[in-house]
C-alpha cells in the first residue's frame, strides 16, 4: 500500500488544505499582522511534507515535483531581487519601497507598497525550498538503503 | 519578568540534562523542553511570528529525534551507583570555574542598558516613522522588508545556498535512479 494507514490519510486530507490556507493567510497578511513570508512559507512546506509523507512513499517521488519545487524556489528569489531592482530603477535607491505613495491606505490588505509582494516572493522561496530539501533527503535515504 | 527568569532556569536545567543523561529519549525530551521554552519566551517578549516558527521547527525536531532514537537504539536499563573521587574533583573544578565566570558575567551585564529600555536611536526612528514611511502596519515587516531589505536579501541568499548545497550533494547519491537518467 502506498503511504501510511487510512486513519493518517483521512486526517491529513482534512488538515492539509487548512494548513496551506493558513500559510497563505500568514504570508498575504504579513504587512498587517504578525507573521510574514518566512513563517507562512514554513507552514506551506509543512503541509506539503505532510501530504507527501501520508499519501506517497518517498521511493516513488517524481522527478517532476523535484524540479518544480526548485523552479518555484528560484522564482521566489528572483522575484524578491526584482522588487529590490524596481526601487532602484524607479527611485534611484536599491530596496526603495516603490509603491508606497501609489495605492491603498495603511491597515488595508492592499497597502504598504511592495512589502506584500516581497512577502509573497519570500513565502514561495521558503516553502518550495524546504520541500525540495525534504524531497532530496528522502530520495537519498532510499538509495543508500539499497 | 519573574516568569522569564524561571523559564531561563528551566532551560538551563533542561540543557544540562540533555547533555548529561545516558537515556537518549530523555535527552530528546529535554531538548524539546529547551526549544518550547524559547517559544514561550518569544511570546512573553511579544515576538509572536518568531514563536510560530520556533514552535513549528521545534515540533519537527523533537518528532524526528524521537523517531530516529526509537528506531535505532535499545533502552539501556543498567544503573550505575556511587560517587567516585575523580567525579567529585571534576564537579568541584566545574563549580569553581563556573562561579568565577558567573561573577565576571554579572559584572559585564551591569554595563548593559536595562531590559526593555534600549538606547539605540536608529531603532527608535524605525518604531516612530515605520507606518508613515512604509505603509505597513506590522512593524516587523516594515523593518525587514523596507528599512533592512539588504539583511533580508542576505538571509534569502543563505537559504538559497543551503538548498543548492543539499540538492547538489544529494544529487551525487541519487544519480543512478531511473528518473535521473
Amino acid at each position: 500500500m502506498r503511504g501510511m494507514s487510512s486513519i493518517v490519510q483521512v486526517i491529513t486530507g482534512l488538515m492539509a488544505g487548512m494548513l496551506i490556507l493558513y500559510g497563505g493567510y500568514i504570508t498575504l497578511h504579513g504587512h498587517l499582522t504578525p507573521g510574514g513570508g518566512f513563517a507562512g512559507g514554513v507552514l506551506i512546506a509543512a503541509a506539503l511534507i505532510l501530504v507527501s509523507l501520508a499519501f506517497g512513499s518517498v521511493e516513488q517521488v517524481e522527478r517532476k515535483e523535484y524540479i518544480l519545487s526548485s523552479i518555484f524556489e528560484s522564482f521566489g528569489g528572483l522575484g524578491f531581487l526584482a522588487l529590490a531592482l524596481t526601487g532602484y530603477f524607479a527611485f534611484d535607491c536599491f530596496f526603495r519601497n516603490a509603491g508606497v505613495f501609489l495605492i491603498g491606505k495603511p491597515l488595508q490588505l492592499v497597502s504598504g507598497g511592495v512589502i506584500p509582494l516581497a512577502n509573497i516572493a519570500i513565502g514561495l522561496k521558503v516553502g518550495a525550498g524546504l520541500f525540495a530539501i525534504f524531497l532530496a533527503l528522502g530520495a537519498s535515504r532510499f538509495v543508500m538503503k539499497e | 519578568m519573574i516568569e522569564l527568569y524561571l523559564l531561563l532556569a528551566v532551560m538551563l536545567a533542561a540543557a544540562l540534562v540533555a547533555s548529561e543523561t545516558k537515556n537518549l529519549l530523555a535527552a530528546a525530551v529535554a531538548l524539546g523542553l529547551v526549544g518550547f521554552s524559547v517559544a514561550i519566551i518569544f511570546i512573553l517578549v511579544q515576538a509572536p511570528d518568531l514563536a510560530i516558527v520556533q514552535i513549528v521547527v521545534e515540533t519537527l525536531t523533537v518528532v524526528f529525534f524521537t523517531a530516529v532514537i526509537l528506531r535505532t537504539t535499545e533502552i539501556d536499563t543498567t544503573v550505575t551507583g556511587g560517587l567516585k573521587m575523580e567525579t567529585a574533583m571534576f564537579i568541584a573544578a566545574f563549580l569553581a570555574f563556573g562561579g568565577l565566570f558567573l561573577a565576571l558575567i554579572v559584572g559585564v551585564l551591569r554595563e548593559l542598558p536595562r531590559f526593555g529600555e534600549p538606547v539605540m536611536r536608529v531603532a527608535q526612528e524605525y518604531v516612530q516613522f515605520g507606518l508613515e514611511r512604509t505603509g505597513a502596519a506590522n512593524i516587523v515587516a516594515a523593518i525587514i522588508l523596507d528599512f533592512r531589505g539588504y539583511d533580508t536579501l542576505g538571509e534569502a541568499t543563505v537559504l538559497f545556498t543551503a538548498v543548492i548545497g543539499v540538492l547538489t550533494v544529494m544529487r551525487l547519491v541519487t544519480r543512478k535512479k531511473p528518473w535521473e537518467m
